[in-house]
């Protein structure tokens, strides 16, 4: 990963490697990585993807849990996990303040702010809850996580809707490559499935009505909702070898690129999402030749998957590197999606293998992709890429490779 | 010289029974730490917005008002009391 990007002919500036020494992840087919890969790997559920039987009682005492939005519980039940992954806080043996947290979401504490508007009406202002507001701000996960580790370096939260959690994979290992950071956790969750979150989206007619997501099928309809969190530990490369951290991949390029088009729609041909792949490639050294998978962010919407399959033709010619989107599992989780799939891709180089896109069985005549139905693939070691799109036209890309 | 505190009237104990269970629901500390003697912030590690709860809670029970001024110096379980119990 680069430093500082190339500009006006000056070559860029390499930065330090980034590992990935840990991760941690909430999804709704699994609490835990090993239960998120088996579900991964699994038979696609119905209807709305909620994560069961939560419990964060093991981070919070009973008076926190009722005054921590259920966004930030996810975080922080990811976070323990990703940390204790890597080793424990004390293994990892940071200087707090060049330990980061960035751990972004899509919307923030609207199951919160929704209670409270119902009470407010209910019985007045007076009655509204003097934790509102560090229940509901997008970035009280962030802060949650800094304080449990006491982790005073950057502490952040990027809000870019869908987009947020590769985003906030992508700053974090920017600020460990640029040498401000030794180690940062980087993530992002989301708990969105309230009344208002759901009729928001299904009034945009971005919900499948089906209930099944079919991402790249022929009668995709939409994407059905989750949620979730997911937390990795990046890390710089020689002192995580040096210190014998269990290392899962390399996060070796990142990019964030805006379309400039349209709020909703993506831009044409996905020329924004074009961009911010063959940025990505280039950040980690790499040629689009080099790259054989990538992880889609393949939501299940008409326009999303359409517009995302042209630009990897764009990017990779046809058919390209073998493509999955694990959002026939898991549902699209909003502004958790990035993080979990950065997890899922971790994974996939951890096990060598590619997991299927489910809930396709008819491919989609327009699109021209090789995508892993079916059964799961064998990974083929070589450099991987994930990509969230966001409304608002953001776009992010993580490029790993195999750790060396 | 310490002041002698009455022993409470059947009707004052039933109201600090009720202010009891709005402590114990909002600050989730066990009934028995709930004296007239605890200290919020030592002995219930209630902070200031810990107390405002409370106060939501005492008014909707006690069907009371209390001006966020009234909560200044507001230490003791005690206070607390005497201060919903001037309003009833």
């Amino acid at each position: 990963m680069l430093a500082v990007f190339p500009s006006g002919g000056h070559p860029g500036i390499p930065g330090r490697r980034v590992a990935v020494t840990g991760l941690g992840v909430v999804a709704p087919c699994g609490i835990g990585r090993e239960a998120f890969w088996s579900g991964l790997l699994g038979p696609a559920p119905e209807g709305p993807r909620r994560v069961k039987d939560f419990d964060a009682s093991s981070i919070y005492g009973p008076k926190e849990l009722r005054r921590v939005d259920r966004f930030t519980q996810f975080a922080a039940v990811a976070a323990d996990e990703a940390v204790a992954d890597a080793g424990g806080v004390a293994a990892m043996g940071v200087d707090p303040s060049r330990a980061g947290v960035l751990i972004g979401t899509g919307i923030g504490g609207i199951e919160t702010l929704e209670d409270q508007i119902h009470l407010m009406m209910e019985k007045g202002a007076r009655r509204v809850t003097p934790f509102l507001v560090p229940m509901m701000m997008g970035n009280r996960a962030a802060a949650d996580v800094s304080m449990r580790y006491g982790m005073c370096g950057p502490c952040e939260a990027i809000v870019t809707a869908c987009a947020a959690g590769t985003q906030s994979v992508a700053a974090g290992a920017r600020l460990v490559a640029s040498g401000r950071c030794d180690v940062v956790l980087a993530g992002s969750s989301e708990a969105a499935m309230t009344p208002i979150g759901v009729a928001g989206f299904a009034n945009m007619t971005a919900l499948s009505t089906s209930g099944l997501s079919m991402p790249f099928d022929a009668k995709r309809d939409g994407f059905v909702m989750g949620e979730g969190g997911a937390v990795l530990v990046l890390e710089e490369y020689e002192r995580a070898v040096a210190r014998g951290a269990r290392i899962y991949a390399e996060l070796a390029g990142g990019a964030s690129t805006a379309d400039a088009h349209h709020i909703t729609a993506p831009a044409p041909g996905g020329s924004g999402a074009v961009a911010c792949m063959e940025l990505a490639i280039l950040d980690a050294g790499l040629s689009a030749a080099d790259i054989v998978h990538v992880n889609a962010h393949g939501t299940s919407t008409p326009a999303n998957d359409m517009a995302e399959s042209q630009a990897l033709n764009k990017v990779f010619g046809m058919p390209g590197p073998l493509v999955t989107s694990v959002k026939g599992i898991t549902g699209h989780s909003l502004g958790a999606a990035g993080a979990i799939e950065a997890v899922a891709l971790a994974l996939t180089i951890a096990n060598q293998t590619i997991p299927p896109t489910a809930g396709l069985t008819e491919m989609d005549p327009e699109i021209h992709l090789d995508v892993v139905t079916g059964e799961a693939r064998p990974w083929t070691p070589g450099p991987s890429l994930s990509n969230s799109f966001g409304f608002g036209g953001h776009n992010g890309t993580i490029v790993m490779v195999p750790p060396s | 010289m310490e002041q002698q505190q009455q022993p409470m009237g059947e009707a004052e104990a039933e109201a600090f029974e009720k202010f009891k269970q709005c402590a114990v629901e909002v600050l989730q500390v066990d009934a028995k730490a709930v004296t007239p003697d605890a200290n919020f912030a030592d002995d219930l590690d209630a902070d200031s917005l810990d107390l405002v709860e409370l106060v939501m809670a005492l008014e909707e029970q006690f069907d009371i008002s209390v001006d966020e001024s009234e909560l200044e110096g507001v230490k003791t379980v005690r206070q607390a009391f005497e201060l919903v119990t001037s309003k009833l």
